[in-house]
């Protein structure tokens, strides 16, 4: 019998909210956070729509309790709110003996300062620390010495599936018994550098994004981090911790289709559901709820939808994206989801996909469209995909 | 310790997954299962090395020569350890695709940011844009043999085979896969270092390539192959 | 027109790195996506860059490019009726 995975801390922040409760008000009430872009000089600044946290470089520093001084990312401030709001519930402090990880997704990286001064940076040597702070593994570093883990600390750059990833890697080196607990998760924050680059590929939505819409047009870049501490049964009786769930399963698989976009019958997409529904021993129509990767753009969500209509086949879930909530914060999705995924377990609601007016005329269900509570949800599917067909599922399960 | 207590990482001592076939590429030198199969003195481009091993070996793949430069390298690199011992018949799902590097796609991300520096020519370009990840090299070679396992980029400050070796052997234990390339694909301006190997199950399918003896798959074994000289 | 086919040929091989194509292996009334020079999405908004970097055309709705960028001819045309 493996090992089993649980659930028993969080952390989060986002454009929706600052922790875990700010989030979950956010959602109960069904408001978005998007909006135009603040904090960020770019060219394309009055035409974009995004999932920007409303909160300056010192405003962060404040709120990660630290000190301001050049070498941190927006990206690494982020990550330690998320982290160390994850850490705490999670009593990551205590049992300082039980073998401990740190597995944190960006792609981005330190993108966010270093791209400030990246043009001068030959002329001028007065910010090289920013330049220094551009290393992905840079924001990880920084978490695990501030929150003091060290027997084994990575970071996982995927794209949009990285942070997903964080949790399954996380998963395994519990399952393997290299460790007894994990602080895994991601993020993102958002840049020049990957806004002018989304917006060349031409799949971003200048309005407020609509997943699943026959109309869709696009994606509203985000940024956040979010946190999930993860646990071995033997360790939460060392702990004392409650399991908020189980991780019950889990499944990556390639496309091999096209370095960016999904094929259109969404191979990798069913693929990854598939590993992950099998490892879970639960059937498909156990699956109450699918908090789909949903990113508003063509391509995507129709290619998701026919996976879900080939794996559920009679018997869709309950479907939606959150991201319309949140922005797509590619590297953070997968855990920010994730946590939005246990909401559901915990409090019996299901999110709705905001935005949403016309089903797809090729797909054969619609996706959630008013808040739902007071729902029976014992198992939760969450997916995220990542460009190089990437695609990673994971399922949460009541204990 | 009785063996059943030891992680199983240790306890297997890996006798059961060997390395069928590895091609190296550094210092203007191919290699390919022990034996050299490129080599000019003379050039100083990275770019031109990749194209002249890409004319040599006679590869048809137009689309190379749309990739980036961490894409061409890992591609090719894939493509002569296929080349000595090919993929069939294992199931698309069965294959998974482990590489690492320290630079990420920095690479890349310097060509895009080039495009989108100066606001009076400000052009980025989508076909740039889309390698500036480092887990497009595998999308590609993913693409190109029809491998649909799982696959993942690591970064580390430097080779790690500790950390490969123990990602792959997860995969072959828990996660029910037959075989798996792994390796190392590293590339910043003029500097450049691959290594990729082709791990399989013991009996592998299409037996093992003739004139290489087949390596255990361990940390050791990746070591060797990534110094050897 | 038969000029500015001679151009765009070679700025296309270019702007998409066809190293392997030569300009008369173009026929400028060949489709340039499908099976003909095996172009794909990223190919497509690559040419929507090229004209509005070497023509100054600006193209928004990237769905209008599968008219435009039928072929080099059909791309000739184009540029012709919008250059400013």
């Amino acid at each position: 019998m493996p090992r089993r995975i649980f659930i028993t801390g969080y952390g989060i922040i986002s454009c929706i909210g600052n922790n875990i409760d700010e989030t979950l008000t956010s959602l109960l009430q069904s408001k978005p956070g998007t909006g135009r872009i603040r904090h960020i000089d770019t060219i394309l600044k009055d035409e974009l729509l995004v999932g920007e946290i409303p909160k300056s470089q010192e405003e962060l520093f404040a709120m990660a309790g630290i000190t301001p001084v050049e070498g941190y990312s927006r990206n690494a401030l982020l990550g330690i709110i998320a982290a160390r709001e994850a850490f705490l519930q999670g009593q990551l402090d205590e049992n300082r003996n039980l073998k401990t990880g740190l597995i944190s997704a960006t792609t981005v990286g330190g993108m966010d300062r270093c791209e400030l001064y990246y043009n001068d940076f030959l002329t001028n040597d007065s910010r090289n620390a920013h330049i220094d702070a551009y290393d992905c593994a840079d924001s990880t570093e920084r978490i695990a010495s501030l929150l003091g883990i060290h027997d084994f600390v990575t970071t996982i750059s995927t794209a949009c599936s990285s942070a997903a990833n964080s949790i399954m890697l996380g998963a395994r080196m519990i399952r393997t018994g290299r460790l007894d607990r994990v602080l895994a998760g991601g993020c993102e924050s958002l840049t020049k550098f990957h806004l002018n680059g989304f917006n060349a590929l031409k799949i971003l939505d200048k309005d407020p994004c609509k997943p699943f819409d026959q109309h869709r047009a696009g994606i509203n870049l985000g940024e956040g981090a979010a946190y999930l501490v993860l646990e071995s049964e033997e360790s939460l009786e060392k702990t004392g911790n409650t399991a908020m769930c189980e991780l019950a399963g889990w499944g990556n698989a390639c496309e091999a289709f096209h370095q960016t976009a999904s094929s259109p019958d969404g191979v990798g997409a069913f693929l990854a559901m598939k590993k992950a529904l099998e490892m879970s021993g639960l059937q498909a129509t156990e699956i109450d709820y699918v908090n789909a990767h949903g990113t508003g753009t063509d391509n995507n969500d129709l290619s998701e939808g026919r996976a879900i209509e080939k794996l559920f086949g009679e018997s869709i879930p309950m479907v939606s994206s959150t991201k319309p909530f949140t922005g797509h914060t590619t590297s953070a999705a997968g855990s920010t989801e994730a946590i939005l995924s246990i909401f559901c377990i915990q409090h019996q609601v299901i999110w709705p996909n905001l935005n949403f007016r016309e089903r797809i005329s090729d797909l054969s269900f619609s996706p959630v469209e008013k808040l739902l509570t007071g729902v029976q949800v014992n198992a939760v599917m969450s997916n995220s995909f990542g460009f190089g067909g990437n695609d990673t599922s994971l399922i949460f399960k009541k204990v | 310790m009785a063996d059943a207590m030891l992680p199983s990482y240790i306890r297997k001592i890996n006798m059961d997954q060997i390395i069928t076939s590895y091609c190296r590429i550094r210092d203007n030198e191919v290699i390919v299962n022990d034996r050299l199969i490129f080599y000019q003195e003379n050039i100083v481009k990275f770019a031109e090395v990749l194209k002249s091993v890409y004319i040599q070996e006679q590869i048809i793949y137009p689309k190379f020569y749309k990739m980036d430069t961490i894409s061409k390298l890992g591609f090719l690199a894939t493509e002569l350890v296929l080349k000595e011992k090919v993929l069939e018949g294992y199931r698309p799902g069965a294959v998974g695709v482990v590489l690492s590097n320290s630079s990420s796609s920095l690479d890349t991300d310097i060509a895009h940011n080039e495009t989108i520096k100066d606001r009076s020519s400000y052009f980025p370009s989508p076909s740039v844009f889309v390698y500036t990840l480092p887990n497009i090299v595998i999308g590609e070679i993913c693409i190109r043999h029809k491998i649909k396992g799982e696959n993942v980029f690591l970064i580390s400050e430097a080779f790690n085979g500790k950390m490969l070796f123990c990602y792959v052997d997860e995969l072959f234990t828990n996660e029910r896969v037959d075989a798996c390339l792994c390796g190392w694909v590293e590339v910043l301006g003029n500097k450049y270092n691959a290594m990729v190997a082709l791990v399989e199950n013991n009996r592998p399918m299409q037996g093992t390539p003739a004139g290489f003896k087949p390596l255990l798959f361990n940390i050791e074994n990746l070591n060797l192959i990534m110094t050897r000289n | 027109m038969e000029e500015l086919i001679e151009k765009l040929k070679k700025e296309v091989i270019e702007q998409l790195n066809l190293e392997d194509i030569n300009p008369d292996d173009i026929n400028p009334d060949s489709p340039l996506f499908g099976e003909g020079l095996g172009l794909d999405s990223i190919d497509a908004l690559e040419l929507i860059v090229l004209l509005e970097k070497n023509y100054g055309i600006k193209i928004e709705d990237p769905k209008d490019g599968k008219k435009i960028f039928h072929s080099i001819r059909t791309m000739a045309e184009y540029i012709t009726e919008h250059k400013k």
